[in-house]
């Protein structure tokens, strides 16, 4: 535990110094170029990059989390009750469209740039949250419904007091997989001219140069990593906080 | 759980989904049915349904359309719903198909026809109508299956009989025939050669960490890692050390290793494909109930043989299950490695994203979901045959 | 008082509990007995409404129980289940304030309230209080469970089984730990169970039901000796009827002035206990102590033949 917090710090510093001045890096990337390449990207900065990247991924990971639990919630109401079934079949074929179709058929409504590719991160990041939410909020143990209900609580109050409470650390792992997956397809978004880390990446791609697609890379890679894992951790505290163990 | 019983029912008796997919359908209608434009690059023209087809087609439609919504938003018996839904579904496709023949001038070969907003909107709504009628009906695995492939016979039988050759997306495949096979190829073979090796490697594996303690949360740790790095990011990482490989291992590039193209692609979807596999083997080898391993050992079965008998035999539908998410995520991933030179359906998406052609994305996007969405089916339905057979409850 | 009128519950063709009529007067423990699936828990949910019934009528204090909203009337309601039904994410105290919470109690007044719950089911509030339900040991978690019913002081507790995932020792003191608080708090019960000894032990008033009709519902010893049907007989056990009769009578009732030797037995236990140390001491007379241990007479056999013998 001791160690891994260490090497977790570690990473992040390295990761926060890279993007904060790649210049400093320069001797890591040289040996990977040919032909008197550059060896660090720098038609935008890597901050600037990181940023607008990261940003893209909290909007739309918040507006897919509102959007889902909110969804969530009425299908499982009563007055909701007859949207289920349909909404576990739609969460399932939504799982099958790969991201970049999504990203793809939004450019035609939406243009390039950053439009499609929220429309896309919210979109795609909305079934992992949907389905976790509906399993959080359906699989409650039935003898702690029947005390909500028996102590008299409202509908209002049972959801608000009980069921979300039980169901956030299942959300948050939804919420884990929607953000990895946007941290993924924002990369992707780079291809309809968003300002993304997919930049550097495609920049390689073309300009057939290593070290940028090894950097932007590396960058959304460890980025990807260590979100998860916090986002890992932050779900056992409230595993263990709300008193359910797995 | 709860009780509360629905007392009298008014006579007429309205669908709550009912009313959500015919207010989607109202406004489908009023949106434009088609577009057309003179050449691929120029801005579109809207034409609503009456201007989009012969005025006794565009009745009959409206009519269909009609009745279609009414079936919805009464309360009626589910196969009725389910009949309705892929009536409509297929009156829309025969006349988005005739829309096109309509619109295109005699002898055009640049005008283009594609679908409008209203025509995607109502497909929307009665592919919702489908999709609900069919969970409710809850059918068998093996006519969950048939229906797939009458519903792929159907779509087949459309596009040989030509009703479908005046629409946009066909004109780009008419153009490209040959390429579209191509990739197709390569995306199945990229997505199914990245499962088979997965399922090679990965299942011995997850025996392997089932069996020994300290080597699974190692292995299934690493794999969760590599599962994190997003794919193109992957896809980069891997130019490297496989542009060193070719250069400085003989013989490498001479069976297709390089930096670039599909070598890096079919390593990275199997690094991804490693996961699901592995886990969901060790998860399922976990739940074999600890009696029946007992009981496996009480009758003197090596070890081998209480793998391949007990063991195995009671995981197996956990671990099909691990396969058919690797499948399905693999379908749609494949898609990415047109980035890195790797083929597949990707390269139609890229491209037509890059020239602004939907209808290119189009012709890469459609087969790649519907690659995906059969695979999920076939796999769901052969998982559920599966499951029931080997365990009860 | 808890007025049970043609209380009727149908699921479709299915009537789970039919025509059901009773009364229970305050203070009494009304224990419902039946076999799995006769309709019991229907029955008590129906009371609090978390079942709705298809017909007929409750009443508390005269007042029908569907004259107010089902929320509110479930807050003046005490209710325990099997399993304790615990919100996992609440602390003991937390679980335990939950009624109070609702019916907007002042924080001093919960506080108290929740220490002099804890402390009267023997688990110190400084111990057990900011404790998660799932530290404690099913027994305790059984306990917070009743707690959480009692918060609110209601008049009338129902409870579902709430002794059925207890071992046996735990559960006799469970039962003693109700019967306490009955006592104490003068709290109205309807406790549900399938354990016939358990509702002869605790109810001063038993239900039987089969398949959803209530068969007889009388005192414990009216029900030993003249049960109304042929099921209800089978449900007691033709086995040891005389036992539960003397077990249901105090020895201090019967006792005779004079003396006898020997180990002395309490005015306070049952005459059953009496026959058992009788016949395992080899004793004709036993010598009757009160609960102080002063001698207040004696106790013969041929009172405990008398007393045991079906009456006529
Ligand atoms: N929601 C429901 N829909 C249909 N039938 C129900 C429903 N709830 C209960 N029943 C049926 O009503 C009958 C009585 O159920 P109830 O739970 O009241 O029995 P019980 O006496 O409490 O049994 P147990 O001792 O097993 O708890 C059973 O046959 C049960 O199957
Ligand atoms: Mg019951």
């Amino acid at each position: 535990m001791k160690i891994g917090l260490i090497v977790r710090l570690v990473v992040l510093v390295l990761l926060v110094a890279f993007v904060v001045s790649p210049a400093s890096f320069e001797w890591a990337f040289l040996p990977l170029t040919k032909n008197n390449q550059p060896a660090i990207y720098t038609q935008n900065t890597l901050l600037s990059l990181t940023l607008s990247h990261l940003t893209f991924v909290a909007i739309a990971t918040v507006a897919s989390t509102l959007v889902a639990v909110g969804l969530a919630i009425v299908v499982t109401r009563p007055f909701g009750a007859e949207f289920l079934p349909l909404s576990r079949s739609l969460a399932n074929i939504g799982q099958t469209f790969p991201p970049v179709a999504v990203l793809a058929l939004c450019v035609p409504i939406l243009g390039f740039g950053a439009g499609p590719t929220l429309v896309a991160l919210f979109l795609y990041g909305l079934l992992p949250i949907f389905e976790n939410a509906l399993t959080g909020l359906t699989t409650l143990p039935p003898s702690v419904n029947e005390a909500a209900r028996g102590v008299g609580m409202t509908g209002r109050q049972r959801l608000l007091g009980v069921e979300l409470p039980l169901a956030t650390p299942v959300i948050l792992a939804g919420i884990r997989l929607s953000v990895v997956i946007s941290v993924a397809t924002a990369t992707i978004g780079s291809t309809v001219a968003a300002s993304t880390l997919g930049e550097v990446i495609i920049a390689g791609l073309l300009s057939n140069n290593v070290a940028f697609v090894l950097q932007g890379g590396l960058v959304v890679g460890v980025m990807a990593v260590l979100i998860y894992d916090a986002l890992s951790a932050l779900e056992r505290v409230l595993m263990a906080r709300t008193g359910q163990r797995r | 759980m709860s009780t509360v019983a629905a007392t009298g029912s008014p006579r007429i008796a309205v669908d709550k989904l009912g009313v959500l997919i015919a207010l989607i359908a109202a406004v489908a209608a009023l949106m434009p049915f088609a577009a057309f434009r003179a050449n691929r690059i120029v801005v579109g023209i809207s034409k609503g349904i009456f201007e989009a087809l012969p005025l006794w087609e565009a009745v009959l439609v409206a009519l269909a359309l009609v009745a279609a919504i009414l079936v919805a938003l009464l309360r009626t018996p589910r196969l009725w719903r389910l009949f309705a839904s892929l009536a409509m579904l297929a009156v829309l496709f025969v006349a988005i198909g005739h829309s096109a023949s309509f619109l295109t001038p005699e002898g055009d070969r640049l005008a283009r026809v594609s679908p409008g907003a209203g025509f995607w909107l109502a497909v929307f709504a009665f592919a919702l109508l489908a999709a609900d009628s069919f969970t409710r009906l809850k059918l068998a695995p093996w006519l969950r299956i048939v229906t797939l492939l009458l519903v792929a016979g159907a779509i087949a039988l459309l596009l040989w009989s030509g009703a479908w050759n005046d629409l946009s997306i066909l004109r780009e495949y008419a153009n490209r025939a040959e390429a579209f096979w191509r990739e197709g190829q390569t995306h199945i073979a990229l997505a199914l050669g990245s499962l088979a090796a997965a399922t090679v490697v990965g299942i011995p594996l997850g025996v392997v960490c089932h069996r020994v303690d300290g080597l699974r949360a190692v292995v299934l740790n690493v794999l969760n890692a590599l599962q994190t790095i997003p794919s193109i990011a992957l896809f980069g990482l891997l130019i490297a050390p496989l542009a060193w490989v070719a250069a400085n291992v003989p013989g490498a590039s001479a069976i297709g290793i390089s930096g670039i193209g599909a070598a890096p692609a079919m390593v990275a979807l199997f690094a991804y494909s490693l996961l699901p596999v592995v886990a969901n083997t060790v998860v399922g080898l976990e739940g074999v109930p600890p009696a029946a391993t007992d009981a496996a050992r009480g009758m003197g079965m090596t070890n081998w043989q209480r793998l391949a008998k007990v063991e195995f035999p009671l995981a197996f539908p956990v671990i099909l299950t691990g396969i058919r998410i690797v499948l399905v995520q693999n379908i749609g991933l494949a898609t990415i490695a047109a980035l890195i030179g790797g083929g597949g359906f990707g390269v139609f998406v890229f491209q037509g994203v890059g020239q602004t052609a939907m209808d290119l994305v189009l012709l890469g996007a459609v087969p790649t979901v519907a690659l995906a969405f059969a695979a999920a089916v076939i796999l769901d339905a052969i998982v559920e045959m599966v499951s029931t057979g080997a365990r009860p409850a | 008082m808890i007025e049970i009128d043609a209380l009727t519950k149908d699921y479709l063709d299915l009537t789970v509990v039919d025509h059901v009529s009773m009364r229970i007067d305050d203070g009494d423990i009304a224990v419902i007995v039946g076999t799995s699936g006769s309709g019991k828990t229907t029955l008590l949910r129906m009371i609090n409404r978390l079942i709705e019934p298809t017909s007929g009528s409750v009443k508390i204090d005269g007042k029908d129980t569907r004259s107010v909203p089902a929320h509110l009337l479930r807050r003046e309601i005490g209710y325990a289940i099997q399993g304790h039904g615990l919100f996992p994410h609440r602390t003991v105290g937390q679980n335990i304030a939950t009624v109070p919470v609702l019916m907007g109690w002042e924080k001093p007044r919960i506080a108290a309230r929740v220490e002099e719950l804890l402390e009267l089911f023997q688990l110190p509030a400084d111990q057990f209080r900011d404790r998660l339900p799932s530290e404690l040991s099913g027994g305790q978690q059984q306990r917070v469970g009743v707690a959480r019913a009692l918060a609110a002081e209601p008049k009338l507790l129902l409870m579902d089984e709430p002794f059925g995932a207890l071992d046996p020792i735990i559960r006799a003191k469970a039962q003693a730990d109700l019967v306490g608080i009955q006592k104490r708090f003068g709290t109205t019960i309807v406790l549900v169970t399938h354990d016939m000894e358990e509702a002869i032990h605790l109810g001063t008033r038993i239900a039987v039901m089969d398949q959803g009709k209530l068969l007889q519902y009388a005192t414990p010893a009216e029900i030993v000796v003249k049960p109304a049907t042929d099921f209800v007989g089978e449900l007691l056990g033709s086995g040891d009827r005389a036992f539960r009769l003397l077990g249901l009578r105090r020895i201090g009732d019967f006792v005779e002035p004079g003396e006898a030797s020997g180990a002395p037995v309490s005015a306070e236990q049952t005459l059953r206990d009496g026959l058992e140390e009788a016949l395992w001491s080899g004793r004709a007379v036993l010598p009757v102590v009160d609960g102080a241990g002063k001698p207040v007479g004696r106790l013969t056999l041929a009172t405990l033949q008398r007393l045991g013998a079906r009456p006529q």
